[in-house]
C-alpha cells in the first residue's frame, strides 16, 4: 500500500498539522512515512501545501507530481492540483469559497463542508481535523486508534486534554463526506 | 663592583617574566607592544593563572604573540579575536580568556565582533592596542588614524571630508567610549607605556582586567593601550613618544572611563 | 533501539547534536535551516547536557567561535544555508590550516547570491572543491534522509577527531524541512575536562607548568615548514580518501545505466529507477554518501561490471558530473539533468533524460 497525498490551503487553516498528524498516525499504524512542505516567505495567509506519503515500503522521492489524493480547502489549490490526481484517484475539497468546482469525470471526487461544520461545533481550530475525518472516511488507510495515537505524539503535553474534541471532529469529518 | 657581582642572584634587581619565552620579539625597537606584552605576563604571574589562561592573538603585529608567551594561544582571523574568545569562554567557563588586539583588527575589521562580544557581556579581558596605524601592513591609515595624519593610504593627511563638504576619510573612530555604553562593558580604560609611569599605571589596569575575569561571571574588561608605530610615523622611538604625548593624547585621552558597570563622570 | 519521532530534518540533526554530547552550537538564522537553532533554543540543552547555544552577530563570527572552541577540543558544531556558508567560508579555511575539528551543517538553498530559498545542490564546488582559500578538503557527508541527518552528527563527530578536520553534512532546502520517521539515539555524557585533556593533547586547555604551551594557528612564515605542513595535511587527505569513503548501491546488481546522485536527488532517481525497471529498463542508482572522499572506486567498479552510462543527476547545471566524469576517464558515457532556481526534478523527468541522454532512444 502506497498512499501519496497533497493537502493544500491558505496559511492559517492548519494544513501542515494536519499533515503532520496524519503523518504520526501513519508511524502508529507501522508505516513508512514523509510530510514535505511548501514553503515560503510569507508567515501568515497566502498558500501552503504539504505533500504526505504513506507507505509500507521505504518512501523513494517525498517530492512527487502526482497524487493518489488531493485535498483541497482553497480555489488557488483546486486550480493548481485537480490535474495533479492520478486518473482513478481521489479529490476532497471543502466548498467554502469555491467559485468553480473541479470538473474532472476520470477521478472521485469529494464534498466536505468542513468550515461550515466547524463552525457548527463552536471551535474553528477543529476545522483540520474534521477534514482529516473526511479523508479517512474515503480512504480508510489509519484505523481511530492510530489517529488518536498520532495527535498524542504531535500535540505538545498541554493541549493533550483536546483529544476528545479533535477525535470527535475527526468522526463529524466522517459522518459527513458526501460524493459529487 | 664588577660583573661577576652584578650576575650574582642576589643583586637581581629585575628579571624577565617565566611567562615571555625566550624567543626574541620580532618588534621594532621602541614599539610599545613589548612592553604591553612584558605587563601582561608580569600579571598573569604574580595572579598565578597561566595553567588556566588561553590568549587569542590578532591578525597585525602582534600576530604572532603565542610565541612570546608561555600559554596556551589561538591565533585568530583579522577581527575575529573577540568571537573566538567568545567560543572559547563559553565552553571553558574556568579558563581566563584573553584577546590581544590592534586597532585595525579591533575598531576596523573586527568592529562588529567587538561590539557584540562587549554587548553580550561576555566574561572577558580585551587587549587593545591603539597606535593608530596598520602596522604589519606597512602604515595604511587606521580606524583611530589622526585627523590630518599622513599614512601610506592618507598620503596628503587624514581628511574627513573634501573642501566642498563631500566625505572623505572619516574620523577617528572612539571605539572604546563607543564600548563603555554597553551595558556588557564591566570595567573600561584608556592606558599608555611610554613613560615609566605610565607602564606602570597600565599594569595595574591590566591586573585589575583580569583580576575583574576572575572573581566574577560576566563582563568585559576592556583596556586600550594608547601606543606609538616609530616606524610607520617615520620617526625615532623617543620622537614618537613625544608625538605621542602631545598628539594622541589629546584625542584618546588617559584614565579610567568606565568601573564596576558605571561610567566614570569627569 | 532509541526513540522513535516524526522530525524535521533540521530538528533531527539539532536532536542528534544534544544526544551526542555536542558541547556548544554557535549560530546565526537564515532560511531553509532556522529549526536547527530554534529547536535547540527551545530544547534548552544548556539545561539539558550543559550544551552552550549561543546565536551569534554573524556567520562570521559563529563560525569563528567553531574555530577557537573546537581548538580547545570541545565538540562544537554551528550551520548555516548557501549565503551563509559563503561568510563562514574564511574560518573553514582557519579551521583547514590550523587542523581543528567540527561539524557544519550546510542546508543549500539556491543562489547564486541571495537566490532563493528553495531546495538546491549547486553548493557541491563550494563544498568538496575548497571554498576559502588554499589547498585543503573538509569530509563532506550527503544525507538523504532525516534519519542520516541525525545520524551524520555522530558520524562527523567521530571523523572530525578522528582526522582533526571539518566535517560538512550538506543537505538541503527538502532534506531539512521533510519530516520523516527517525529513530533518535540515547543521550551521551558530555566529555569531562580530564577526558578531554587525557584524549586530545593538542587541544588548547591551559598549559602546564614545565610543558610546552600549545598554539593553534594556520600561520607559519617558513616556507619549508608550511610546505611540509601542507605536504602533512595532503597526506591526511589521501589517508582519509582511503579509509572513509562511503555510498549505497541500489539496483546495480544486473544495471547497465546507472543514475548517479546524491541527498534528495537520490531520492527522486531511486523512483526513477522503479519507474525504469517497470519498463524492462536495466537501471540503477549509485548514491555518493561523502561528496569528498568521492566514491570514485564505486564508478570504477560497476564500469568493470559492465555499466555502459551514467546520468548525474543534481539540482545544479552540472557540478558533481565532474567527478563522475573523472572516475568514468572516458570509459563510460556521462551526462548531467538536473533542474534548478528552486525546481525540484520529477522522477518521470529523471528518467525520461536517463533514456535521452545515455541510453538512446
Amino acid at each position: 500500500m502506497t498512499e501519496e497525498i497533497i493537502i493544500a490551503g491558505f496559511g492559517g487553516q492548519g494544513v501542515l498539522s494536519m499533515g503532520k498528524i496524519l503523518a504520526y498516525s501513519g508511524i502508529m499504524q507501522n508505516k513508512e512515512v514523509s510530510w514535505m512542505p511548501s514553503y515560503g516567505p510569507e508567515m501568515r495567509g497566502g498558500t501552503a501545501n504539504v505533500t504526505v506519503i504513506v507507505s509500507d515500503e521505504r518512501v523513494c522521492s517525498p517530492i512527487i507530481n502526482a497524487f493518489d489524493t488531493a485535498v483541497i480547502l482553497n480555489q488557488q489549490s483546486l486550480d493548481k492540483f485537480e490535474s495533479k490526481v492520478k486518473p482513478g484517484g481521489y479529490l476532497l475539497y471543502d466548498p467554502n469559497g469555491i467559485t468553480h468546482k473541479p470538473t474532472r469525470k476520470d477521478i472521485h471526487i469529494y464534498e466536505i463542508e468542513g468550515a461550515k461544520l466547524a463552525s457548527d461545533m463552536g471551535n474553528a481550530k477543529v476545522f483540520n481535523m474534521i477534514i482529516l475525518g473526511a479523508f479517512l472516511k474515503i480512504r480508510p488507510i489509519i484505523d481511530d486508534k492510530n489517529v488518536e495515537e498520532g495527535l498524542r505524539h504531535s500535540l505538545p503535553e498541554r493541549a493533550h486534554k483536546l483529544i476528545p474534541l479533535n477525535m470527535q471532529a475527526v468522526q463529524v469529518g466522517k459522518d459527513n463526506v458526501k460524493q459529487d | 663592583m664588577n660583573i661577576n657581582d652584578i650576575v650574582k642572584p642576589e643583586n637581581l634587581v629585575y628579571q624577565k617574566s617565566k611567562l615571555l619565552t625566550s624567543k626574541p620579539f620580532h618588534y621594532c625597537p621602541g614599539c610599545g607592544h613589548g612592553t604591553v606584552h612584558r605587563i601582561i605576563a608580569e600579571v598573569l604571574e604574580e595572579l598565578g593563572i597561566d595553567e588556566r589562561t588561553i590568549g587569542v592573538s590578532p591578525v597585525g603585529c602582534a600576530v604572532m604573540a603565542y610565541d612570546y608567551f608561555d600559554v596556551d594561544f589561538a591565533e585568530a582571523a583579522h577581527g575575529r579575536a573577540p568571537a573566538c574568545a567568545t567560543g572559547i569562554k563559553r565552553v571553558w567557563p574556568d579558563k581566563i580568556v584573553f584577546t590581544y588586539q590592534g586597532d585595525g583588527d579591533l575598531a576596523a575589521i573586527g568592529t562588529c565582533e567587538t561590539i557584540h562580544t562587549c554587548n553580550r557581556g561576555e566574561n572577558l579581558t580585551m587587549i587593545f592596542v591603539n597606535n593608530g596605524i596598520y602596522g604589519m601592513t606597512g602604515g595604511q591609515m587606521a580606524p583611530t588614524t589622526l585627523i590630518g595624519m599622513k599614512t601610506a593610504t592618507t598620503p596628503y593627511g587624514r581628511k574627513p571630508q573634501w573642501e566642498d563638504g563631500t566625505p572623505n576619510n572619516g574620523f577617528p573612530l572612539q571605539i572604546t567610549n563607543i564600548i563603555s555604553t554597553l551595558p556588557g562593558t564591566r570595567y573600561v580604560t584608556r592606558q599608555a607605556v611610554n613613560t615609566p609611569a605610565r607602564v606602570r599605571n597600565a599594569k595595574k589596569a591590566i591586573k585589575k582586567a583580569f583580576e575583574n575575569q576572575m572573581n566574577n561571571k560576566n563582563g568585559v574588561n576592556f583596556v586600550e593601550i594608547v601606543s606609538n608605530c616609530n616606524s610607520n610615523w617615520k620617526m625615532s622611538a623617543v620622537d614618537a613618544n613625544k608625538w605621542l604625548d602631545e598628539n594622541m593624547l589629546p584625542v584618546y585621552p588617559l584614565g579610567d572611563i568606565k568601573d564596576n558597570f558605571e561610567l566614570i563622570k569627569k | 533501539m532509541g526513540e522513535l519521532k516524526l522530525m524535521k530534518g533540521n530538528e533531527a540533526l539539532a536532536e542528534a547534536a544534544i544526544r551526542y554530547g555536542c558541547d556548544a552550537y554557535f549560530g546565526y538564522p537564515i532560511t531553509p535551516q532556522s529549526e536547527v537553532i530554534e529547536y535547540l533554543s527551545e530544547q534548552n540543552p544548556y539545561e539539558r547536557t550543559g550544551m552552550v547555544v549561543l546565536q551569534a552577530e554573524s556567520e562570521l563570527a559563529a563560525i569563528n567561535m567553531v574555530y577557537a572552541a573546537g581548538a580547545s577540543g570541545k565538540r562544537v558544531m554551528t550551520s548555516s544555508s548557501s549565503p551563509g556558508i559563503c561568510l563562514k567560508q574564511e574560518g573553514l579555511a582557519y579551521i583547514a590550516g590550523a587542523e581543528v575539528p567540527c561539524v557544519y551543517a550546510d542546508v543549500v538553498r539556491g543562489g547564486p547570491g541571495l537566490g532563493t530559498i528553495q531546495p538546491s545542490q549547486a553548493d557541491y564546488f563550494q563544498a568538496c572543491k575548497g571554498g576559502g582559500n588554499g589547498d585543503y578538503h573538509n569530509i563532506v557527508l550527503a544525507p538523504a534522509s532525516v534519519q542520516e541527518m541525525a545520524d551524520f552528527v555522530a558520524l562527523g563527530f567521530d571523523m572530525a577527531f578522528k582526522y582533526r578536520i571539518a566535517v560538512c553534512i550538506l543537505s538541503d532546502g527538502a532534506i531539512g524541512q521533510m519530516m520523516e520517521k527517525v529513530v533518535l539515539p540515547e543521550q551521551k555524557a558530555r566529555m569531562t575536562e580530564e577526558e578531554i585533556k587525557a584524549k586530545y593533547p593538542w587541544a588548547l586547555s591551559g598549559r602546564k607548568r614545565g610543558t610546552q604551551h600549545r598554539v593553534i594557528t594556520s600561520l607559519d612564515l617558513d616556507s619549508a615548514k608550511m610546505e611540509e605542513h601542507n605536504r602533512h595535511l595532503q597526506r591526511k587527505y589521501d589517508e582519509i580518501t582511503k579509509n572513509e569513503i562511503r555510498w549505497e548501491e541500489i539496483e546495480t546488481k544486473d544495471a547497465e545505466y546507472v543514475f548517479v546522485a546524491y541527498g534528495s536527488s537520490a531520492r527522486i532517481a531511486q523512483k526513477a529507477v522503479q519507474l525504469g525497471r517497470a519498463e524492462g529498463l536495466k537501471v540503477g542508482l549509485l548514491r555518493p554518501i561523502t561528496l569528498w572522499p568521492y566514491p570514485t572506486k564505486a564508478i570504477d567498479a560497476l564500469i568493470d561490471k559492465g555499466v555502459k552510462g551514467f546520468l548525474s543527476v543534481e539540482l545544479s547545471c552540472g557540478q558533481m558530473i565532474e567527478d563522475v566524469r573523472l572516475a568514468c576517464n572516458g570509459r563510460a558515457k556521462a551526462e548531467h539533468f538536473g533542474r534548478v532556481g528552486g525546481i525540484i526534478h520529477t522522477p518521470e523527468e529523471v528518467l525520461a533524460a536517463m533514456k535521452k541522454q545515455i541510453i538512446g532512444e
